[in-house]
């Protein structure tokens, strides 16, 4: 691959995760690969259980370990490896250079302690600020993210302020010491969509004047082509295609991908009687897979699908698939 | 014409906040606002709204699931507004809802068999022999295996608990079902199945739905007509095509233009978002005048201190808002 223009801030190579359970392993992650270049926003979309979070987790070591275990790969966070360094120097990274923004904003936050002193603590402990200077900060963070009042409200407690207003104060936690990577686990879904409006325009206003890259988790393809510049798509524990948001939404070419797309009806444009469906139920992840984790739902299917675990490889610009049938650009034609 | 199937008018659900060392009413929750609509039999009312607007709370008061505050509720033409619970037993089969957690609903220690028979046992006379007959009709109709009436709910994924509970709601061969958020907890794939076997359903026989969501693109696939529903009240109640088309309640305009379109395209150039400010106050506190005024982007002064009239602006659309009043 050609150097770009813009080193990677983030490089995941080959990463495998394996959960030991009492009824045997369960492989939920399995040799993914992706790199995030500094202000590039990347959705990662799937569905519950497709190994898009534990991927997520599993970068800087937030799985517990039994069960969890990273078992291969690199994680280079600009060039360095955080599978390899110590775990005083991971603590540094998490909070410092790698943000994280949990789902669910009532039980990431610690509900005895007060918002303010939740934000002066990643800056106390990674930047060294003072109590002052630390409160200041705190200030002019729960300003970026649209808090009204902040000064007012560092001294409160999170059953004080509404669901968004939490995710709000999440951004703001994760954002206090400047990362280089913003990690968002499903950041809306627990948010209703008007305040979910709000909260994608501070992430697009937030990036756009602090230019950091964003990894976006989600599963609401809606919201991945408003604000993502590129897109994994994970099932089954892998990336199963991965391109540039026009492509991926105009031109799919994992089958997958494609019934994916078709499955979500839209609030403007044609109305299909019918909504698509995707028969079967997702993989479960038991042993490393020998075969297409997509075969036993993919209307394409064939011997080699159940014989061999498809490859990733490129079909255009920033675009690759694993997919023995990368479907050609007749997905127009078949849809019509 | 025949009449609906249901009728509501004017429902309200107050539920008191009491407080002091003699646990003294202080006020109420407003969960529930003074709410009316019709259901013709056949068709899909979508009912949608953000969390705590009560959309929920009316679906529950509807079937008399709590003793209402105030209003009426005829369904298949009997009041049962004010009925006491134990003639509402004799209605029970008539009208049946499928919950939204299909993990809480059902019950861990019985089999799928012992869930779906248990209306039977319940209101109708059938032995056992008919009832396992029944259960297995309602398994295929659903679409689950009938080898798995042995199981319990844990040995199921997510979309197959809620066909569960879906085969439970249909046991009495009821007319009306209410739908409480039925795909909130699935998987975007599973939710398309979910949400065509409810329409395959409804086609075969003849049901009468309400179905509560949080999702106007689901609904909008879904539903005949739209209620919009904000802080307790109904804003909006139109067909389909003309609330998603035309909407006349500046809430209901914020609400979809705030859903991301799965069109990279479309989202770029969807500068017009009208990104609505602040919070949903509190039901117990609702503001002076019209609901919406502490975050309406078209507020006018009359808003904030005269409380605006449900009224059909256009046949069959109806708003409550005073940008359409006639004078």
């Amino acid at each position: 691959m050609p150097d770009g223009d813009t080193r990677n801030v983030l490089e995941v190579k080959n990463l495998q995760t394996v959960f030991g359970t009492r009824s045997g392993e369960v492989h939920a992650v399995n040799s993914v690969s992706f790199e995030v270049k500094p202000g590039e926003l990347l959705g990662v979309v799937g569905e519950s259980g497709s190994g898009k979070s534990v991927t997520m987790m599993s970068l800087i070591g937030l799985l517990p370990s039994p069960p969890a275990e990273v078992r291969q790969g690199e994680v280079l966070l600009e060039g360095e490896d955080l599978l390899k360094v110590t775990p005083a120097r991971l603590r540094d990274v998490r909070g410092g250079e790698v943000g994280f923004i949990f789902q669910d904003p009532m039980t990431s936050l610690n509900p005895v302690f007060t918002v303010g002193y939740q934000i002066m603590e990643p800056l106390r402990r990674h930047m060294g600020l003072g109590k002052k200077q630390a409160r200041a900060r705190a200030v002019e963070l729960l300003e970026l993210v649209g808090i009204p009042g902040a000064a007012g409200r560092l001294g409160d407690f999170p059953h004080q302020f509404s669901g968004g207003m939490r995710q709000r104060v999440m951004i703001a936690i994760a954002l206090a010491c400047d990362p280089k990577v913003l990690i968002a686990d499903e950041p809306t879904t627990a948010l209703d969509v008007t305040i979910q409006a709000q909260i994608l325009e501070i992430v697009e206003r937030l990036r756009r004047e602090l230019g950091m890259a964003i990894i976006w988790i989600t599963h609401d393809l809606g919201v991945i082509a408003g604000i993502a510049d590129r897109v994994l798509v994970m099932y089954g524990g892998q990336v199963v295609e991965q391109a540039p948001v026009h492509p991926l939404f105009n031109d799919p070419r994992h089958p997958y991908t494609r019934a994916l797309l078709k499955t979500i009806p839209s609030v403007s444009g044609e109305r299909a009687a019918k909504l698509q469906v995707i028969e079967g139920q997702p993989p479960i992840l038991g042993a490393a897979p020998t075969a297409c984790p997509f075969r036993s739902r993919c209307p394409l299917a064939f011997e080699r699908c159940h014989a061999e675990n498809p490859k990733r490889e490129d079909v255009g610009p920033g675009h690759d698939v694993a997919c023995f049938h990368p479907l050609a650009q007749t997905a127009a034609e078949e849809t019509a | 014409m025949t009449p609906p199937l249901v009728e509501v008018r004017d429902l309200k659900m107050h539920f008191p906040i009491y407080a002091g060392i003699l646990r003294k009413q202080v006020g109420a929750v407003k969960a529930v606002d003074g709410v009316s609509f019709d259901i013709l039999e056949g068709e899909t009312l979508g009912l949608v709204g953000e969390s705590g607007c009560g959309k929920s709370t009316c679906g529950r008061a509807v079937l008399r699931l709590y003793d209402i505050t105030d209003g009426e509720i005829v369904v298949d033409g009997r009041a049962i507004g004010g009925e006491d619970q134990r003639s509402l037993r004799r209605m029970r089969p008539t009208m049946q809802m499928v919950f939204q957690d299909p993990q809480a609903c059902l019950n861990p220690r019985m089999t799928v068999g012992a869930i779906i028979g248990e209306p039977l046992v319940e209101h109708s006379g059938m032995s056992r022999a008919e009832r396992t007959a029944r259960v297995e009709e309602l398994m295929d109709k659903v679409g689950l295996n009938r080898a798995f009436i042995n199981r319990y709910p844990h040995e199921f994924s997510g979309g197959q608990r809620q066909r569960i509970g879906i085969a439970r709601a249909l046991a009495l061969n009821p007319k009306f079902i209410v739908c409480d958020e039925p795909i909130a907890a699935l998987d975007v794939s599973i939710q398309a199945q979910v949400v065509n076997l409810l329409e395959e359903l409804q086609d075969s026989l003849g049901l009468t739905y309400l179905f509560i969501s949080h999702d106007l693109s689901m609904v909008r696939h879904i539903a005949d007509r739209v209620a919009v529903m904000y802080l307790g009240k109904v804003v909006e109640l139109a067909p389909r095509d003309a609330l998603y088309d035309a909407p006349l309640h500046p809430y209901t305009e914020a609400l979809l233009s705030a859903v991301p379109e799965p069109d990279p395209a479309k989202a770029g150039q969807r500068k017009d978002r009208i990104v609505l400010q602040g919070d949903v106050p509190s039901p117990a506190n609702p503001p002076e005048g019209c609901n919406f005024c502490t975050r309406c982007p078209k507020v006018m002064d009359v808003c904030r201190e005269i409380d605006p009239e449900f009224r059909e602006v256009q046949p069959g659309h109806w708003a409550a808002c005073h940008l359409h009043d006639t004078e």
